[in-house]
């Protein structure tokens, strides 16, 4: 696996799936930087500008973005 | 063939999973998320062994148990179809493959519905939300509208009050939600509340710039302009793909008896995707357990 992939979460405190994103790249030791969107608005308008979507999660694999907890996206990204 | 195929891996689905695997039943487990409708329950109080434990972290626990035992589980996939075939049933997931089992439960539970007016479909996730929980803190300083008129509908008024900048609140009839979360809602000073309103047209290019409602009572239809659309009302069974193989009830819910059974020899369903009366966690999770035994039954029956 290649870890040396840049990875972004954009996401909300409360949204479930956000943290399950989370939990899958860390399971796999997988560094990546968090983007609450919800306090942060010039994270909101990237999110929405990359992926088109007003939901989250979206995550940005280096330029690659996945919108949801997409397990067979995330992993193809990474490279499993 | 599988002993058996489990269709839903929510609370239904991976109870009855653990009790085929107990009675060493060759069992498939087949479903599109782990969790279903607990994932978007943030609080649970009253699942029995826990004080409080968030919905996320109840999953995990069922997760982690049910894969202690050595089951087939695929995730991921859609189910497109459900028949009957010789000696037991197959079921077909969206990328086509097919899988046999001599026994089928169904748990394949709810999902939020769907309005169905133009342009819902497509600005899904582009301003039309069924979670607002997850999608709520987008809307900073927006002006948003949330449809329904139950407690999940008001529930998510009263949050995004701290959110938006304002919030109009349409339902088809009047306010049916919980009195103390009614009080609420209509003492808060950015909220409008329309009742009689029917929601006709979601309204927008790239994303939602408005919302066509129609009042009831006047038969006159306006537009609110909102860059939100917060679909509260209610759920639905996934239950489409049985059509063919099964008579549904009005709400499209499998019709089961007390022994989980449907009427098809072999063929079971358990939790909210039933006409169970309660939808509960702590049901659904009996309910699986049942229909997993029942078929256990079924199974050495036949065999012997």
């Amino acid at each position: 696996m290649d870890t040396a992939k840049k990875v972004l979460v954009y996401s909300t405190p409360t949204c479930p799936y956000c943290k399950r994103v989370k939990q899958f790249l860390e399971e796999r030791g997988v560094p990546y930087q968090e983007i609450d969107v919800a306090s942060d608005k010039a994270g909101r308008d990237e999110m929405v500008s990359k992926s088109g979507r007003m939901a989250v999660p979206v995550i940005d694999i280096d330029g690659v973005i996945t919108v949801g907890f997409d397990e067979a996206s995330l992993k193809k990204q990474l490279g499993e | 063939m599988y002993d058996l195929i489990i269709l839903g891996a929510g609370p239904a689905g991976m109870t009855a999973a653990v009790y085929a695997a107990r009675q060493k039943a060759e069992t498939l487990l087949l479903s599109k998320d782990v969790g279903g409708q607990v994932n978007w329950t943030l609080s649970i109080e009253n699942y029995m062994g826990y004080q409080f434990i968030e919905g996320l972290e109840l999953i995990q626990k069922f997760e982690e148990q049910v894969r202690k035992f050595p089951i087939d589980i695929k995730i991921g996939s859609e189910i497109v179809s459900c028949i009957r075939v010789h000696q037991g049933f197959e079921v077909e997931v969206a990328e086509g493959t097919k899988y046999l089992g001599r026994t089928v439960i169904i748990c394949s539970g709810k999902r939020p519905r769907m309005l169905n007016v133009p342009g819902e479909e497509r600005l899904r996730g582009r301003g039309v939300t069924y979670c607002e929980v997850c999608d709520g803190p987008l809307f900073q300083g927006n002006e948003v509208a949330v449809i329904g008129g139950g407690n999940s509908a008001l529930e998510a008024v009263i949050d995004m009050t701290k959110i938006a900048s304002h919030i109009y609140l349409a339902s088809l009839t009047p306010l049916t939600g919980d009195h103390i979360l009614r009080e609420k809602v209509e003492e808060a000073d950015n909220v409008t509340i329309l009742t009689e309103h029917e929601t006709v047209e979601v309204k927008g290019r790239d994303s939602v710039s408005g919302v066509r409602l129609k009042d009831l009572k006047s038969g006159h239809e306006k537009e609110l302009a909102v860059q939100g659309i917060f679909v509260e009302i209610g759920l639905t069974p996934n239950s489409d793909f049985l059509r063919g193989t099964l008579t549904l009830s009005e709400l499209g819910e499998v019709m089961i008896n007390c022994a989980c059974e449907t009427g098809i020899p072999g063929l079971y369903a358990a939790g909210d995707v039933t006409n169970v009366p309660a939808k509960q966690i702590v049901v659904a999770a009996g309910e699986g357990a049942k229909a997993a035994l029942q078929a256990h039954q079924f199974l050495q029956k036949c065999s012997s």
